[in-house]
């Protein structure tokens, strides 16, 4: 069944999220970092950061910390079993820090198919704020499988 | 290090490369507790089964923090101005993840001196996992 593209534009539920050094510091044990200031406050404090930093993917980690991550796709109609994660990008504006919280507004900006609907490609585009500054425009490019 | 700059760089020059330590079951495990992201294909080896799927595999995200890391090892986060990675295999148990990087393109943009880099993760028989893209702002 191929996706009606009348979902493009469609609003994701905004969330907010208020960004931990204790969630940074397993992030960063879990990828292997060893700069101090990506898990330890006061080695970050004394580089001269308002926090823990977050590193350039965490981004990703933040815009899924809601109760249904994926629920846009659910309101098209999606099996989420057939999904895969086919793309993900960021343009970054500001660095964020432990202590910050931001916040998630999304929306679908494209819908298209390929192998005659075989693959579904749902990509929605998330602005994130803090204080209403923009820090950061997360990509992602969900693809459902037929 | 010291820090790259704009006029040492050529188009071609690779960036410091690094290889992980195997992925392990404990690497997803503590993957999933730095990212919230529990779901079953990374953790749980009897739902994979019941899927016809031989074994739990990393996530995707995984092996993009890595290539993370490739570029803030190489430059201060604060000069990244992009990154994007398109997920084109699948990362089983056991497999090192070869992270490399390139400058492909030199450019001025927004008023800035910036380098296009073209970057992979792949494991050790070059099978590419991951194929990812960044730029980053230089003095």
């Amino acid at each position: 069944m191929l996706i009606d593209k009348k979902h493009i534009g469609m609003k994701v539920p905004p969330h907010s999220v208020h960004l931990t050094a204790w969630q940074l510091k397993w992030f960063a044990k879990a990828t292997g970092e060893t700069n101090p200031i990506y898990f330890d406050e006061e080695a970050a404090r004394k580089a001269g950061l308002p926090g823990v930093l977050a590193p350039p993917t965490f981004f990703f980690c933040m815009d899924m910390d809601k109760e249904h991550p994926f629920d846009y796709l659910e309101t098209m109609g999606c099996d989420l079993g057939k999904m895969l994660h086919g793309e993900q990008s960021f343009v970054y504006h500001k660095p964020v820090y432990s202590g910050d919280t931001l916040d998630f507004d999304g929306q679908i900006t494209d819908i298209y198919d390929k192998k005659n609907g075989a693959l579904q490609f749902v990509v929605k585009d998330v602005k994130v704020r803090r204080k209403g500054e923009l820090v950061c425009d997360v990509r992602s490019v969900m693809v459902i499988r037929d | 290090m010291a820090m790259p700059t704009f006029d040492s760089l050529n188009v071609g020059d690779e960036i410091p490369s690094f290889t992980t330590e195997p992925v392990s079951r404990l690497t997803l495990a503590l993957y999933a507790t730095g990212s919230g992201d529990h779901h079953p294909l990374h953790l749980d080896q009897d739902y994979v089964r019941s899927k016809g799927i031989k074994d739990v595999f990393a996530h995707g995200m995984l092996g993009m923090a890595y290539l993370g890391r490739l570029l803030t090892q190489w430059v201060p986060q604060e000069a990244i101005r992009s990154f994007g990675v398109r997920f084109t295999a699948i990362t089983w148990i056991g497999e090192r993840l070869v992270c490399t990087g390139k400058v492909v393109e030199k450019l001025e943009q927004d008023g800035e001196k910036r380098v296009r880099l073209e970057l992979t993760c792949a494991n050790e028989q070059g099978e590419a996992k991951h194929k990812a893209d960044a730029v980053v702002a230089l003095a």
